[in-house]
């Protein structure tokens, strides 16, 4: 607000005060540490990257990264050391691989069905019941992974080792249909019914006006939803630890045992491994390799969410 | 293909897509059930692991969960909710550092929890910090979590009409009283479903516990600054273990476990709609 | 009173209006507000410019003017809620009695507190009635003495009767004009001398706007009172001063409102100086 002279005037008589009172005083206070309390989410950021890059970078010092990223054999308490990332990173996609080709149909398929085909009542049926799998713990579904779906896999033929990537993949996949049917069933509530009446209207049925309207109206947020999948896949840690195993292989094939990204430093970050040796670093440059993976996902993902309510918000 | 057929294949195919998901999840608590209910008993709440598992309980490890909840309530709501209010009733959007600030909590909302467990991990083994007790993993969690509690309570923030605010502050009201006084009284719904649903979660989290020590075998009970372990943790130590008895007893804090997380998830539920603002 | 000339409007809306005041009698009052040069930009775009008059107490003054001409805007300025709007800059003087409401030492929230508003949607607090009216004093500190401040807030508001036995229940069970009049008794809670009105009743049924309007008539007595209308006939009912606005293309091709002229409120409707008030009243155009 401008401040400025006070013109000559007979205004009225009445005195008024009308400085500041007591009340304001904590005013500034009150902002200063609503703000403090905010630093806090900068302050993880910070912390995470940095409790990330000095260990890394000091790695990478000693272990040549061309090797790191290149090398197939993974094998960084033996000796000789060998420190190739290669398997854990095939790793990591064969299992994100066949959870994707679990959660993204069956996802979509929820997500279609919830929001253009059921009724109310189904509705509020189901969607409880998507909450309630996206509340299960992962270290349940480990369990669950190991001692009912590998069992049941080999019970139908399939011959997979105890831990396999194959079950963890799978369990995975279910584990991550919450993820893709709420978000891709916000995108498609978000398209104007406008939108569904203007094809229903030129003779479209459900199927049609699902698949050719609504679902390109919502694919940017559909999409999103599936890039989240993909980066809550390559992050998960409990079910491949329990269920995938902790021998890194070189392996495309999903019924053999394997070591992802994430299953490595859970299992090596719990060990005794001491710390300050380049064994010990391995745990930050692989993360750092994990962290860098999702948050290219992320960025992706969270674009892809922008553009979609900026069309339809 | 026909219009008939391809109507019918696409009907089949929503239809397998709901029975593998629900089909699943009723299969998973069925099987859950069913190993783990003969492991059930008071020895389970009562009695320390051991390595006899008809001796083993799991008592640490749910008294540490239990502790680890109220901790989460205490330190993850109050900053959330104040970053959220900051956020929302202060924070100039056309600043550049606001808008980093927003940028950073969806980030850190997609960031894997492994990698928080990382973080925590480095400071302990630099000596900073209180060390790997039951409150740094408190501490960690509070982090995981926390920006989903800040985006909760964004959007239940949000949700408040403007015609509320500026009826406060014409009123003679500072711009803290009308907050304190109107805005956050009708955002608690909002911001007690999205908390609740926060904590369930990080209950249930494992990975960062394992990376800053939550010991996998703590035979006595948790103090706040001593050595730890916690529910899902055990439950992973006894699914590592080939005895069958073990794997009957991971099952069986499976359950107990799952009765603690969703049940919060319900209460969350319940909460969002018995008090659904109507504006 | 002065003799009516011969009247361009309906003479029966006339009597209404006799109940008002003389000009020379009102300006005799004591000058609540004194407004010269007032100008509003919102970054960088010019609202309004150029407004000067005054407001005096125990009166009704009205704004009219077609949409856009900076009404809203205006009123706005009485209670410095225009501070609430990044990049909305005051240009002028405004005068509060004696003091300078701009001026640098003053606390809008101080303001408020005197300055009472009621806005076009009613908008009661999600809470029981008491605590509605309750607010104002509370934010304040005055504690002591609440109940009978609800109580005579109600009564001035004329919602005492239907509302003494539903204290504790939710204001938003109220009707639309009962929830308006819930809004007048919680400004007046705060014991202000003035109470700005935007468009009060735009959102009632007739009878309920009929009712804000009596209200009107009656808190006068005690309070000043400055009140946006886009309904001519509601201006001429109620007030006793009335400010018509307009909008004027400048060279660059914007536009802003302007005061076009200010009297009492028969000479407005009866004998209005400016062409553009009489093509408005006259129905000619707006």
């Amino acid at each position: 607000m401008t401040a400025h002279e006070i013109t000559a005037g007979d205004v009225g008589v009445t005195p008024v005060d009308l400085r500041q009172s007591k009340r304001r005083l904590g005013e500034g206070l009150i902002r200063l540490s609503l703000a403090l309390c905010a630093l806090v989410s900068v302050l993880t950021t910070v912390g995470i990257v940095a409790s990330l890059l000095e260990p890394a970078l000091e790695f990478f010092a000693e272990v040549n990264p061309v090797d790191f990223f290149t090398g197939t054999n993974w094998a960084p308490l033996f000796e000789p050391a060998s420190f190739g990332v290669v398997p854990l990173i095939a790793a990591t996609f064969v299992v994100t691989f066949w959870a994707l080709l679990v959660a993204i149909p069956c996802g979509l398929g929820t997500a279609i069905f919830l929001s253009e085909f059921a009724s109310p009542r189904a509705r509020d049926a189901l969607k409880p019941a998507l909450e309630l799998l996206a509340g299960i713990p992962t270290v349940v579904y480990g369990y669950f992974a190991l001692t009912a779906v590998t069992p049941l896999l080999r019970d139908i033929g399939i011959q997979v080792e105890i831990f396999n990537a194959l079950s963890g993949g799978l369990v995975i996949g279910v584990m991550l249909i919450p993820t893709v049917a709420s978000l891709s069933e916000d995108a498609m509530s978000a398209v104007p019914q406008a939108l569904r009446d203007g094809s229903y209207g030129l003779g479209a049925d459900r199927l049609q006006t699902s698949l050719r309207v609504v679902v390109p109206a919502a694919l940017s947020g559909i999409i999103a939803s599936f890039v989240l999948a993909v980066s809550r896949a390559v992050g998960e840690t409990m079910i491949v630890l329990i269920a995938v195993g902790q021998l890194p292989a070189l392996d495309v094939d999903p019924r053999a045992t394997m070591e992802t990204l994430t299953a490595f430093i859970g299992a090596t970050g719990n060990g005794d491994v001491p710390t300050g040796t380049t064994e010990y670093k391995t745990i930050f440059a692989v993360g750092l390799t994990l962290f860098v993976l999702t948050l290219v996902m992320n960025v992706i993902s969270i674009r892809l969410v922008r553009k979609f309510r900026e069309e339809y918000e | 293909m026909s219009r008939q057929w391809k109507s019918r294949l696409f009907v089949g195919t929503m239809v397998l897509s709901l029975a593998v998901s629900f089909g699943t999840l009723g299969w998973l608590l069925v099987t859950t059930l069913i190993h783990g209910l003969p492991g059930i008993s008071w020895r389970l709440f009562t009695a320390p692991p051991s390595t006899v598992p008809e001796e083993a309980g799991a008592r640490p490890a749910i008294l540490a969960t239990v502790y680890i909840a109220v901790l989460l309530l205490a330190m993850c709501v109050p900053v959330g909710v104040a970053t959220a209010i900051y956020l929302e009733e202060y924070a100039r959007k056309e600043r550049w550092y606001n808008r980093v600030l927003e940028v950073n909590i969806q980030n850190l909302a997609a960031v894997p929890a492994i990698v928080y467990g990382i973080l925590g991990l480095a400071f302990i083994v630099r000596g900073i910090g209180v060390g790997r007790v039951l409150f740094a993993g408190a501490l960690i969690l509070t982090l995981v979590v926390l920006p989903t509690v800040i985006i909760a309570s964004r959007e239940a923030i949000r949700a408040v009409p403007d015609s509320i605010r500026q009826g406060g502050l014409a009123l003679g009201a500072t711009k803290w009283q009308m907050i304190w006084r109107q805005v956050l009284p009708a955002s608690i719904p909002g911001i007690a479903t999205g908390s609740i649903l926060a904590l369930s979660r990080a209950v249930g989290e494992t990975a960062p516990l394992l990376l800053i020590g939550a010991l996998q075998y703590v035979a006595f009970d948790p103090t706040l600054f001593g050595a730890f372990t916690a529910l899902p943790v055990q439950i992973y130590t006894w699914v590592k273990l080939p005895d069958p008895a073990f794997q009957t007893l991971a099952a069986a804090a499976i359950i107990v476990l799952l009765v603690i997380v969703l049940g919060m998830n319900a209460l969350a539920i319940f909460v969002r709609n018995r008090y659904r603002q109507r504006w | 009173m002065t003799e009516m000339e011969t009247p361009s409007i309906d003479s029966s809306r006339i009597a209404e209006i006799s109940l008002s005041s003389s000009r020379e009698e009102i300006e005799r009052r004591e000058k609540v507000f004194a407004v010269e040069n007032l100008g509003v930009a919102y970054s960088g775009n010019v609202a309004l410019a150029g407004v000067t008059m005054n407001v005096y107490a125990n009166t009704v003054t009205a704004f009219i003017g077609p949409s856009g001409c900076g009404k809203s805007t205006y009123i706005r300025c009485f209670n410095r809620m225009n501070d609430l709007i990044v990049g909305a800059v005051v240009s002028g003087t405004v005068r509060y009695h004696s003091s300078d409401l701009y001026g640098r030492d003053v606390d809008p929230v101080e303001v408020r507190r005197r300055v009472g508003m009621v806005f076009q949607k009613p908008n009661p607090f999600p809470k029981s009635i008491y605590d509605n009216v309750a607010f104002g004093p509370r934010v304040l500190g005055w504690k002591k003495g609440l109940d009978e401040r609800v109580e005579r807030s109600l009564r001035q508001a004329a919602l005492w009767d239907e509302a003494k036995d539903r204290l504790s229940e939710s204001a938003l069970d109220l009707s639309g004009g009962q929830q308006q009049r819930l809004c007048i008794a919680r400004a007046l809670a705060t014991e202000p001398d003035v109470i700005l009105m935007d468009e009060p009743a735009s959102a009632l049924d007739p009878i309920a706007t009929a009712r804000i309007e009596d209200l009107m008539h009656d808190l006068k007595r005690e309070y000043t009172i400055i009140v946006v209308t886009h309904n001519m006939q509601q201006a001429a009912r109620v007030a006793d001063m009335t400010a018509f606005f307009s909008v004027e293309t400048r060279e660059d091709g914007g536009r802003h409102g302007v005061l076009v002229e200010v009297d009492a409120t028969t000479k407005i409707f009866t004998q209005p100086t400016d062409r553009r008030t009489e093509d408005y009243v006259t129905g000619r155009f707006g």
